[in-house]
């Protein structure tokens, strides 16, 4: 019983930050319509900022929040501006020809960060990293535990973006209706812009929480953005809610999954997961809240 | 036993009805024409017949045969052929491939789809534009290459839905002749047209609804005199 | 007729070329560039035609490729087998997985392909009693020479083309089209796009099982993260189509060339020609790739060629519809 409660925290906790991530997706997803097989990618491009930041400055991750999640949001930002958007011009028989562009930008973030930094594993090695208290016999994890609270200041700071500001409100108009968005005076190639780079910038704040616990190295996107798309379709293709859900979901699915069935299975879970929900659940988990 | 009838058909989204209880039947032969004003349901009606919607509840009946539950392209095998209101060309193939593919509907032999296609575009009087790609045809041409598409399945009940609508008063005349051969050449139309000297040229009767529910129904010159059908049209004085 | 002609020329220089090419190191890149003929062709008979975009067509080279290795280690026969038993081995998967997705409309497809893959990927991993894990599956070669595996690849190649050009022009290459084109059209003239897109699916992963199952007989050496990768199968199967012109008949042949000759000339730092880091940075260089073809040429070299003569001749407006010539 104790192993269970100890596994099933150890789940939320990464579930918020895997929350976090998704999110960024699903963001995107909802606006653009696309799914973004770069995600994974721009979270480890920020993983190498923060890392080079300690390595180099000795500047703690936690201050790297206020440093790679905005220069991600840039680099976010001009993906969609020089290469995203340009496609929606070009007639293609491949309708999906911007979800493939992605997965070329990931492809060249891997290889640069590799041809800079080789394939070498690293790891931001902090004095708290592997500290831990106990509250009963269950041993919580301090940067895990940071790093879920941080996870959840930053969702419900996006929420308060997207629900209460004129942007955000114009970022949840274009991702309902792109076309009346535009004739309500809306510019649209901005707003995807600006919801790519935050995209980008949750993924950015996602990486930047698990560096003190992680290791680093140039392949770790790759397994991240299938897990923001895993969460993406839990939550049912561009619901936020639904994403926190879908994060928090795949967190606990995966740590039973280490604990109870094989640790090497532990990245398969999340795929079963996420076909049983195709199967069963087409619509995500915010299905089940609104029958 | 009508040739095609429903009954007490109804469809809601939600909590919105979009079709309440509509009920009407048409004869072998006639032209029917479904009128309303914008948003009454008339469009829904169509994609409940052809089952791009499930009914909530009534009954379709064809030739005699129940209709619910069948999926849409087995409708079309039934031999009920439709147009869409805003017209969906395969853009990217030429008007005689539209139509071809559309002929493969009765056929698997190529040779025999293209014959028919070709006889169908010249019964719509397109022969000379079979080898034009369907995205650059003028709005007028789309909508007969999909009237054309549509015949090529062999329908026995043909829905239109506003083909005329865009069209010069020209081609729009050209339509009602296109119609009318169509008629005579054995085939059951039902139309949907907001287009009025249209209707009541070419209807044998007419039902008119509006927000999913019966208003009125009759001869094109008793609908026409209808005060609720006025008042739906024109609003209360 | 001229380019009947010009298609039988080149089979004719394809069929004769062993006989004049000794080096086993072109004989090679031929064998694989006819391989991914078969797969890009595939890919696009589904993607192109039928416009049911796959990112994980590992899965059906994969399923193949383990078909015919563990003919050998579990049942003790020839890997040979696997040629007859790969294709319709993915075949099945690819039937399972039309049977989930093509009911769904949107990008279901496209989602659970990648899933799929990576799942199957893991599988084959983690299972090492069955499939000898990341360890991979070693079977001796039956042919020396590269010649026998030269025409039966050659073989395939020409059957697949052959068979694909047939449906193109049928009943069913219509029905495909009109599919990608507009599936409620589609529905409403008749066709149920969910048997279609299941047919097509069909003859896509059966061919590309096939490729696989002959990957494994001539390599000699599968191991999980070479046939179900994302990058080099499944992500490689759209480039080859794409770059040579997705919803093309000859594009995906032309595109496999393409891109087994530039991944050489990366691979071998441009035959030595170039400073020896290039060949580290082939991967990049396929990223890049990707970037630039969509970015550039999303219809290929086939479906642009109109384009890219006009580069030398301007003036010429493109030919509005290039449908399956």
């Amino acid at each position: 019983m104790e192993m269970f409660i100890q596994t099933l925290v150890a789940g939320i906790l990464i579930g918020g930050v895997y929350a976090l991530i998704g999110i960024g997706m699903t963001l995107i997803m909802g606006v653009m319509r696309i799914i973004n097989l770069a995600h994974g990618q721009l979270m480890m491009v920020a993983m190498y900022i923060t890392f080079v930041l300690y390595q180099f400055l000795n500047i703690d991750p936690y201050f790297a929040l206020l440093v790679a999640p905005p220069a991600l949001f840039l680099i976010g930002a001009a993906i969609q501006r020089y290469l995203l958007n340009p496609l929606i011009k070009i007639e293609s028989i491949i309708p999906e020809n911007q979800v493939l562009m992605t997965v070329g930008i990931g492809i060249v973030l891997t290889e640069t960060i590799r041809f800079m930094f080789s394939s070498d594993y690293k790891s931001v090695k902090t004095s708290y990293s592997t500290a831990t208290f106990n509250i009963g016999a269950i041993s919580w994890n301090v940067p895990m535990v940071v790093a879920f609270i941080l996870a959840v200041v930053l969702t419900a700071s996006l929420f308060f973006f997207l629900l209460k500001t004129d942007v955000g409100k114009s970022v949840r108009a274009t991702a309902q209706n792109k076309d009346a968005a535009m004739i309500m005076g809306i510019n649209a190639e901005w707003i995807t812009q600006l919801t790519y780079g935050l995209g980008a910038a949750m993924a950015a704040a996602g990486g930047t929480l698990l560096l003190p616990i992680y290791y680093l190295f140039p392949d770790v996107g790759g397994p991240f953005t299938l897990k923001a798309f895993i969460i993406t379709i839990l939550g049912g293709l561009g619901s936020a809610v639904g994403a926190i859900m879908g994060g928090l979901v795949l967190g606990v699915a995966e740590s039973l999954g280490a604990t109870y069935i094989s640790m090497a299975l532990k990245d398969a879970i999340g795929m079963v997961i996420f076909l049983l929900v195709l199967v069963f659940l087409p619509g995500g988990l915010k299905q089940l809240t609104k029958v | 036993m009508h040739f095609f009838e429903t009954h007490r058909l109804t469809k809601a989204f939600g909590g919105l009805i979009a079709v309440n209880n509509v009920t009407f039947h048409v004869e072998e032969g006639e032209i029917y024409g479904l009128i309303g004003p914008n948003g009454s349901g008339k469009t829904t009606v169509f994609n409940l017949i052809t089952a791009y919607y499930p009914i909530t509840s009534g009954t379709i009946r064809f030739r005699g045969k129940e209709m619910n539950g069948l999926p849409t392209w087995k409708v079309c095998k039934e031999g009920i052929g439709r147009t869409f209101q805003i017209v969906k060309p395969l853009a990217r193939m030429t008007v005689l491939e539209n139509v071809m593919t559309s002929a493969f509907c009765r056929t698997s032999n190529t040779a025999e789809a293209r014959e028919k296609a070709l006889e169908v575009l010249q019964f719509c009087e397109m022969e000379k534009k079979i080898d034009f790609p369907a995205k650059g045809l003028t709005i007028g041409d789309r909508k007969r290459m999909e009237i054309a598409r549509a015949l090529a399945t062999s329908p026995k009940l043909l829905l239109l839905d506003e083909t005329m609508a865009g069209l010069t008063p020209q081609e729009q005349a050209d339509g009602v002749q296109l119609i009318r051969k169509m008629r005579n050449a054995g085939i059951t139309i039902i139309i949907v047209e907001h287009i009025m000297h249209v209707i009541m040229n070419l209807c044998d009767r007419i039902l008119c609804i509006n927000y999913g529910q019966e208003i009125a129904r009759g001869t094109p010159a008793e609908v026409a005199n209808n005060q609720n059908v006025i008042e739906a049209y024109l609003g209360k004085e | 007729m001229k380019s009947l002609y010009a298609k039988i020329a080149v089979l004719a220089l394809l069929a004769v070329f062993p006989l004049f090419v000794g080096s086993d190191y072109y004989r090679h890149l031929v064998i694989i560039a006819l391989m991914w003929v078969v797969i890009g062709a595939s890919w696009n008979l589904l993607a192109g035609y039928t416009g049911q975009v796959s990112f994980g067509h590992a899965i059906f080279f994969g399923v193949g490729a383990y078909t015919a290795g563990l003919c050998t280690t579990q049942l003790g026969i020839s890997a040979w087998w696997g040629m007859l038993l790969g294709g319709p081995a993915a075949m099945l998967v690819g039937i399972l997985i039309g049977f989930i997705c093509f009911r769904l409309r949107g990008a279901y497809f496209a989602l659970a392909t990648i899933a799929i893959a990576e799942i199957l990927r893991l599988i084959a991993i983690v299972w090492r009693d069955f499939t000898e894990g990341m360890q991979g599956i070693l079977i001796i070669q039956t042919f020396r020479s590269k010649v026998p595996y030269y025409y039966l690849a050659l073989g395939i190649a020409v059957i697949c083309m052959l068979l694909i050009y047939k449906i193109i022009k049928s009943k069913w290459g219509f029905y495909f089209i009109a599919i990608r084109e507009d599936q409620d059209a589609a529905e409403a003239l008749g066709i149920s796009t969910f048997r279609y897109k299941s047919l097509s699916l069909m003859v896509s992963s059966f061919f590309t099982g096939l490729a696989g199952a002959f990957y494994m007989n001539y390599m000699g050496f599968i191991d999980p993260e070479v046939v179900f990768s994302l990058h080099f199968i499944s992500i490689m199967a759209i480039l080859v189509s794409i770059i040579g012109g997705a919803g093309t008949m000859w594009g995906p042949s032309v595109g496999a060339f393409i891109m087994v000759m530039l991944q050489e000339l990366f691979r071998s730092s441009f035959f030595g020609y170039a400073p020896s880091w290039v060949s580290h940075a082939h991967a990049m260089a396929f990223g890049v790739l990707v970037i630039l073809v969509i970015r550039f040429m999303a219809n290929g070299v086939v479906g642009d060629w109109s384009k890219i003569t006009n580069l030398w001749s301007k003036g010429k407006p493109a030919a509005l519809v290039t449908n399956g010539n």
